[in-house]
């Protein structure tokens, strides 16, 4: 293989007010390879990337593409240099088909549209893509989406492709897929630069690594000769001990039980259907499912946030469906989502952490003041207790670091004693040891006898930490396994709907608890109540 | 590309600056009144050919000449600012602040003119606050019902309901009094009904409005800052999911918190119909409503930082309007324009006091002489 250069940053520097996302950052990338981007969240990947795709332009530092120094402000000297960025979040308008958005604002190009089609396919067969360019994007899947991003960035004739994170929304066979189409694409002559956090994709793919560390350039290592704790090592700069503990823990009764419960999502649709499942105390029970599965609108409804269309919700026997949320987190029932934008739900972004920590309890006692002076006094609590770092206990939570923003979130909730945890994507965006820290904090729950219900994305996590995991397809039970007894692939064809054991395995009743509170006869009682009070309501 | 274009590197960089201690942020403010004086100063002298520091001179002296109606205009207008602040903080945007005291007045002068002598004037008066307070509640809760419920734009539906304000004490203005516009003087001179619903001086009958303001600007402080009430509505401005999810009816905190705008509009328009006017006309309020929207944002929705927008805000109005009666120009047109430039500069300078603005490697090349890259790469082409 030939070693041209075909991109190069040279002492590249970047910074957002007083933070440093990017400093003196060396890169290059040659034809012909896959260059792994190694780093932990807040490490300064995406920044980096932006700056070749023109969304932010360097402070300092320069640029050449092909040996020539470029100057790329904007997206669109980005395509002048062949560069083209696949981004996390994908920009796509729904409504139009894949070919209507590939084609999309480029210049000087008639509209055409059996061409275009035809060009697609081309580039479709040339690296093995399954498209139909005639698709319209609302009726696609995630992966079928990443795909007519990247033929749109193929389209405009890029030679060099930055993919951020593009595994992270995919099942493993899917990720299977979309690697064997990158090699094809290496093999073509085109660099590939691919972003992501997780090793062993790295180690598959990559013909280098590149790696980051809090916005400096650590170094870069042939994939071939390095190992996985020595990646590691550059990533985090010490050595860890990559291992979460599944803690074995005597498990309870059912502490919350939920029965043929239906949803709807925001649009209307069904986003649950006639799923059932049970928590223990003692037991974290993973939710894994492919975005959009109906895991939000799940957490939603357990705390009271969603309307339930039928079906049960049994807290300890007692049912919750239809109670106000305040009623909800009096049980003891802790509900902590956390969206893509992180501050969304839970937090307040403009308050201080003692506000924030208050946010669920400022309604006690009988004085119509706030008591401040308690709230700041369990912030300080929380702060020596979860190390965040913050300059005081009256700093808006929006100007800590994510991790440390998660760290209040998560601490608040279980300086509530709760019985019984919901957690969506606790981790997420979150460093290596901001992380390991929550899997402590839920598995020191979980001893303590809480149940844990963990909507996560990563498998490999889920696997190493869940006790059991319920795998959600379009809304529908695709299976309950032991975490211990199930493989990625499995969970993966699960996930997309191929497997369904709720199907294959009738007899074995998933997601009802043989040890229910309450007797066959009490849940007949409720669900006629249910359909009596359905009925009398037409 | 088929023409390589050479594009140049920008000369700036603009950033977020989250973090600016409190001594640069006033050091910054003050340099744009001194922008705006300079300004001011220039367009003096082409506008008007008068030397600008006379003018500013006058601008202070003028301000000061009546200390009582200037410490009234400002406790008015700090009122229609603590109407709205509870609502804005909320994210709500109230633009109807003068609607609500129209309406509000309105009802206390019905009451003056049609109950005057009929009942005694203590329950006269209390009859006034109330009526009054109760038509700003209305006039203030509706579009925070449609709000709450239909999820309905309040800034238009605030607006609007000035207009409909408007009409109204248009007609009645009309049809209560002899056809001049203004329902004069409620009951007339000389009648023994003369002065029924007055209410009582303290002093002089500008201090009632003054020490109202006050005490309503404590209660706001601590309302905002200390009560649980407050910290819901903050919440809900802050953001309604989080709201939602710790509990909170987020229906009720903004129809609860359009209450209290509605009861402090209610306050003032009483205060307008018994103590300082005696009368309601569709200009009563001027442009205070929006005035005060603009002290409000300075204060960034602070009751005790908007005594001081409050202050700074009437002192400018009144010493424009002063010099335009000392240098007898034939309209406000001129103060209205130094009034205008000053607000542009106070606020336009909030840009710099958010973001950080530094040079590129570029203008720090060009600065010291030395070659730029693009330069560089023209020379190649």
């Amino acid at each position: 293989m030939s070693k041209e250069i075909a991109l190069e940053l040279k002492n590249i520097t970047k910074s957002f007010g007083r933070v440093v996302a990017n400093r003196n950052v060396n890169l290059t990338v040659y034809k012909n390879e896959i260059l792994s981007l190694l780093g932990e969240n807040g490490s300064g990947k995406t920044t980096l990337m932006n700056m070749i795709s023109g969304i932010y332009f360097p402070d300092e530092g320069e640029i050449f593409v092909d040996g020539k120094p470029a100057v790329i402000s904007s997206p669109k000297d980005a395509f002048g240099y062949g560069i083209g960025m696949i981004h996390q979040h994908f920009k796509l308008v729904d409504t139009f088909t894949a070919a209507q958005n590939i084609i999309l604002g480029i210049k000087n190009e008639k509209y055409n549209i059996k061409l275009v089609n035809s060009r697609v396919r081309e580039i479709a067969e040339k690296y093995g893509f399954d498209i139909d360019p005639k698709k319209k994007i609302h009726e696609m899947s995630v992966s079928e989406k990443q795909t007519v991003e990247i033929i749109k960035v193929l389209y405009r004739g890029a030679n060099i492709l930055i993919l951020d994170e593009p595994t992270a929304v995919l099942t493993p066979q899917e990720i299977e897929k979309l690697f064997a189409i990158l090699r094809k694409m290496r093999d073509d002559g085109k660099s590939i630069i691919i972003i992501t956090h997780k090793l062993n994709e790295v180690m598959e793919i990559s013909d280098r690594v590149s790696i980051l560390r809090k916005g400096e350039y650590i170094g870069t290592v042939n994939t071939c000769e390095t190992t996985e704790k020595q990646l590691t090592e550059m990533m985090v700069g010490k050595q860890i001990e990559l291992k979460i503990d599944r803690v074995k823990v005597e498990s309870t009764k059912p502490l919350l039980e939920i029965r043929d419960l239906v949803i709807r999502s925001d649009d209307g649709s069904k986003a649950i259907k006639n799923v059932s499942f049970y928590i223990r105390g003692g037991e974290i029970l993973g939710v894994a499912g492919i975005t959009g599965c109906g895991q939000k609108e799940l957490c939603e409804a357990i705390a009271g946030l969603r309307k339930v269309e039928s079906g049960f919700i049994m807290h300890k026997g007692e049912s919750i469906v239809g109670m106000p949320p305040k009623l909800i987190i009096e049980k003891g029932i802790s509900m902590s989502f956390i969206p893509e934008d992180r501050l969304g739900m839970g937090l307040a972004p403009s308050f201080s952490i003692t506000d924030n920590m208050m946010l669920k309890t400022y309604g006690e006692g009988k004085t119509p003041f706030v008591n401040r002076q308690a709230a700041r006094e369990k912030a300080q609590a929380l702060i020596e207790k979860l190390e965040i770092a913050t300059p005081s206990t009256e700093t808006p939570v929006r100007r800590l670091s994510g991790g440390n923003v998660q760290k209040v979130l998560v601490g608040r909730e279980i300086d509530a004693n709760p019985n019984v945890i919901v957690t969506a994507y606790p981790v997420r965006g979150l460093d290596i040891n901001s992380a390991y820290a929550i899997y402590d904090i839920l598995n020191e729950q979980k001893s303590k006898g809480v149940g844990i219900l963990f909507v996560g994305e990563d498998l490999d996590v889920m696997l190493a930490l869940c006790d059991k995991i319920l795998v959600l397809c379009h809304g529908e039970v695709m299976g309950i396994v032991h975490a211990a007894k199930v493989t990625k692939d499995q969970l993966g064809l699960m996930m997309t709907g191929a497997v369904n054991l709720t199907e294959l395995q009738k007899e074995k009743n998933f997601g009802i608890a043989k040890d229910s509170n309450l007797t066959e006869t009490e849940w007949l009682n409720a669900a006629n109540e249910q359909n009596g009070g359905a009925e009398n309501e037409n | 590309m088929k023409t390589e274009k050479v594009k140049n590197d920008p000369l700036f960089h603009v950033s977020k600056n989250d973090n600016l201690p409190r001594w640069k942020a006033m050091l910054i403010r003050a340099g744009a009144v001194l922008v705006a004086l300079v300004i001011c100063g220039i367009m003096s002298v082409i506008l008007i050919k008068e030397n600008p520091f006379k003018i500013y001179g006058t601008m202070i002296t003028g301000a000061f000449i009546d200390i009582w109606t200037l410490l009234k205009d400002i406790a008015v207008l700090l009122m229609f600012g603590l109407a709205v602040i509870p609502a804005f903080k909320m994210k709500f945007w109230n633009m109807g602040a003068n609607g609500q005291v129209l309406i509000g007045c309105l009802c206390a002068i019905a009451c003056m003119k049609f109950l005057a002598g009929k009942v005694p004037n203590v329950v006269l008066i209390i009859l006034m606050v109330v009526t009054s307070i109760a038509a700003s509640v209305i006039w203030a809760v509706i579009p925070a019902i449609f709000k709450a419920f239909f999820g309905t734009n309040e800034t238009l539906f605030t607006l609007m309901m000035n207009y409909i304000a408007i009409g109204i004490v248009a007609y009645f203005s009309f049809s209560w009094s002899d056809g001049s516009g203004t329902i004069g003087l409620v009951n007339y001179i000389g009648s023994k009904n003369y002065m029924a619903g007055w209410f009582p001086n303290i002093g002089n009958k500008y201090v009632m409005i003054i020490l109202i303001a006050l005490l309503v600007d404590a209660f706001m402080f601590v309302y905002m800052k200390y009560t649980k009430h407050g910290f819901e509505t903050a919440l809900v401005g802050e953001s309604v999911n989080t709201a939602k999810y710790v509990g909170i009816n987020v229906k009720k905190v903004i129809i609860r918190t359009l209450i209290l705008s509605g009861v402090i509009c209610g306050i003032m328009g009483a205060m307008f119909a018994g103590s300082l006017e005696h009368t309601v006309n569709t200009s009563i309020c001027g442009s205070k409503g929006f005035t005060a929207i603009l002290v409000a944002w300075l204060a960034n929705f602070d009751p005790l930082m908007m005594l001081f927008t409050t202050f700074f805000v009437v002192f400018l109005q009144t010493g424009a309007e002063n010099v335009s009666t000392v240098f007898q120009l034939k309209s406000t047109d001129y103060s209205n324009i130094v009034v205008g430039i000053i607000f542009f500069c106070i606020i336009g300078c909030e840009f710099f006091i958010r973001y950080k603005i530094m040079p590129s490697q570029r203008l720090k090349d060009i600065l010291s002489g030395k070659k730029t890259r693009s330069a560089e790469k023209k020379e190649e082409a």
